[in-house]
């Protein structure tokens, strides 16, 4: 099976996993300091900076495109209880 | 006793074709829950006359509506209100906007960027929503003919949608939050109500404090005015040496004690509450493995001999914090949770955090301290150490450890680990 390194800047942690894996799957798990609420991709909560890897994400759903657009994010944020991680290497911080 | 007052409310002359119409709430004790008032408040709203026509700046509170709109009434038409400007959409001050808008229908709305999602929770009709303006590039300013009102960006202060109007002509500045506070005197004027500077100030420390890189910032863009006249959304109006206000601002934003460690070093805070010397022991061991790494500052307190107050004030300059507290009924204790709950009133978000204590049989407090930190935006790197009743040798060498590897984590020299999800279970 395919594996994507998934490195949480803020507690230098990195983890290898699955693809397939949402974001949200493993920074709980390490206890990365993303914060999450709704945990469905509709309270922006979650809001995620993207540092290196952004084409190593499945494409934002047309829900997470709106919930990133209504909160002005940035072009690399993502909501982490949406985002998939695909392969290769993804290096990510709390917003 | 006075008799009761019962003519209609009248709008208030503030400059040359500038009206309070705003509404006073003397009993007001409680606002938002978390702050205080002695005095109750009042809700500030402006009405501008220009050749061409007028602008409204802010209502008020819904249940004040109807003295909103007598006042307004009393110096304007609804159909000369071209311009209709919210410097901030909290219901304090946006309670009567779906009203005016109906009332003035031809009326164009002026918002930030960053009050469009919040708007959508105060009108909700598409025509209503067509006539939104946001405040930037080309729409920075409005315009009534022969004089202009112009936008200044001063997001969260108090909320990310945050705005100020400025009016050049008169060098008026409509603040919202800004300059605020929670005050009501019908004298409206600073230079005639009561003393309320202790409001200002308590404004400043609940309101706007959280936020100081962001007044910082404000002020930057506010200082260069030195308006004449300052009209804030809340308490007396500034028409007295307004900039004493500003540089007051200026003085609250800076930081209370300048700090002797180097610029490059780094700083750890360790609070600690012990029932029977084990939390603090812990405390001492985690201090002692912290400063084997050079460049960071470290500082133990016992909570027990301290207030709340000049904790938070250490807090909002230093880079790292950990708590270490006993577990008791499966809770960590009081003295860590005030201080924990006070934290709100700094910024915190993106300092180091991190929790230890002991335990008789179960150790809860640990990872509840932790999920707060977390909650209030701090990085939190790894599980911190427990210890049941009397911490042993290795229990007192894995505080060391935790200690170090937290000044390294600061100084950015930390290991990077790489681990398995499948190993996380
Ligand atoms: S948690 Fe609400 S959008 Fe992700
Ligand atoms: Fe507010
Ligand atoms: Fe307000």
């Amino acid at each position: 099976m395919p594996k994507a390194n998934v490195t949480f800047e803020d507690i230098g942690i990195t983890v290898t996993v699955p693809a397939g894996t949402r974001l949200i799957e493993v920074s709980e798990k390490v206890g990365a300091g993303i914060l999450y609420g709704c945990r469905e991709g509709e309270c922006g909560t979650c809001m995620t900076r993207i540092v290196q890897g952004a084409a190593n994400l499945a494409e934002p759903s047309v829900l997470e495109d709106r919930v990133l657009k209504d909160n002005l994010a940035g072009r690399d944020i993502r909501l982490a209880c949406q985002a998939q991680v695909l392969g290769g290497e993804i290096v990510v911080r709390p917003a | 006793m006075a008799l009761a007052d019962t003519r209609p409310p009248v709008a208030v002359p503030v400059a040359d074709g500038v009206h309070w119409i705003g509404a006073l709430d003397p009993g007001l004790r409680q606002f938002d829950i978390i702050l205080r008032t002695a005095n109750g408040t009042s809700y500030n709203a402006y009405c501008v006359r220009g050749r061409d026509g007028v602008a409204v700046i802010d209502t008020v509170k819904e249940n004040y509506a109807d003295t909103f709109f007598a006042r307004l009434e009393s110096v304007a038409r609804y159909d000369e209100i071209r311009a209709i400007v919210l410097n901030h959409l909290e219901p304090d001050h946006s309670g009567a906007l779906p009203e005016l808008m109906a009332r003035a229908p031809q009326a164009t709305l002026h918002i930030s960027a960053r009050a469009q999602a919040t708007l959508k929770g105060v009108l909700r009709g598409e025509e209503e929503l067509s006539r939104v303006r946001i405040t930037t590039g080309e729409q920075a300013s409005v315009s009534l003919g022969d004089r202009q009102l112009a936008f200044l960006q001063t997001p969260y202060l108090h909320w990310p949608d945050t705005q100020c109007t400025w009016l050049p002509d008169a060098c008026l500045l409509f603040s919202g939050d800004v300059f605020g506070c929670h005050f009501c005197d019908a004298r409206l004027f600073n230079d005639r109500v009561g003393d309320f500077r202790f409001s200002f100030d308590y404004y400043y420390q609940h309101i706007m404090r959280p936020f100081r890189e962001h007044v910082l910032n404000a002020l930057e863009l506010i200082e260069p005015l030195a308006p004449a006249l300052i009209a804030p959304a809340h308490g007396p109006i500034l028409r007295e040496a307004p900039c004493d206000y500003v540089r007051r601002y200026r003085q609250l934003a800076a930081p209370l004690l300048h700090n002797e460690a180097a610029t490059s070093e780094k700083t750890l805070l360790v609070f600690y509450v012990s029932a029977y010397g084990a939390t603090e022991r812990m405390a001492q061991a985690l201090r002692d493995g912290a400063e084997t790494v050079e460049g960071v500052r470290v500082s133990l307190y016992d909570l027990a001999g301290g207030e709340v107050a000049p904790f938070v004030d250490l807090i909002e300059e230093a880079d790292g914090l950990v708590f270490g507290s006993p577990t008791v009924n499966g809770d960590a204790v009081k003295p860590v949770w005030d201080l924990l709950s006070s934290l709100t009133l700094v910024n915190v978000k993106g300092k180091l955090g991190a929790a230890f204590g002991s335990y008789g049989w179960s150790g809860e407090a640990v990872g509840l301290i932790e999920d707060r930190l977390r909650g209030l935006k701090l990085r939190v790197p790894a599980a911190g150490p427990r210890a049941r009743l009397k911490p042993t040798d290795e229990e007192l060498r894995a505080c060391r450890d935790f200690g170090r590897d937290l000044s390294l984590h600061l100084t950015g020299r930390i290991e990077k680990r790489i681990i398995d999800m499948a190993a996380l279970g």
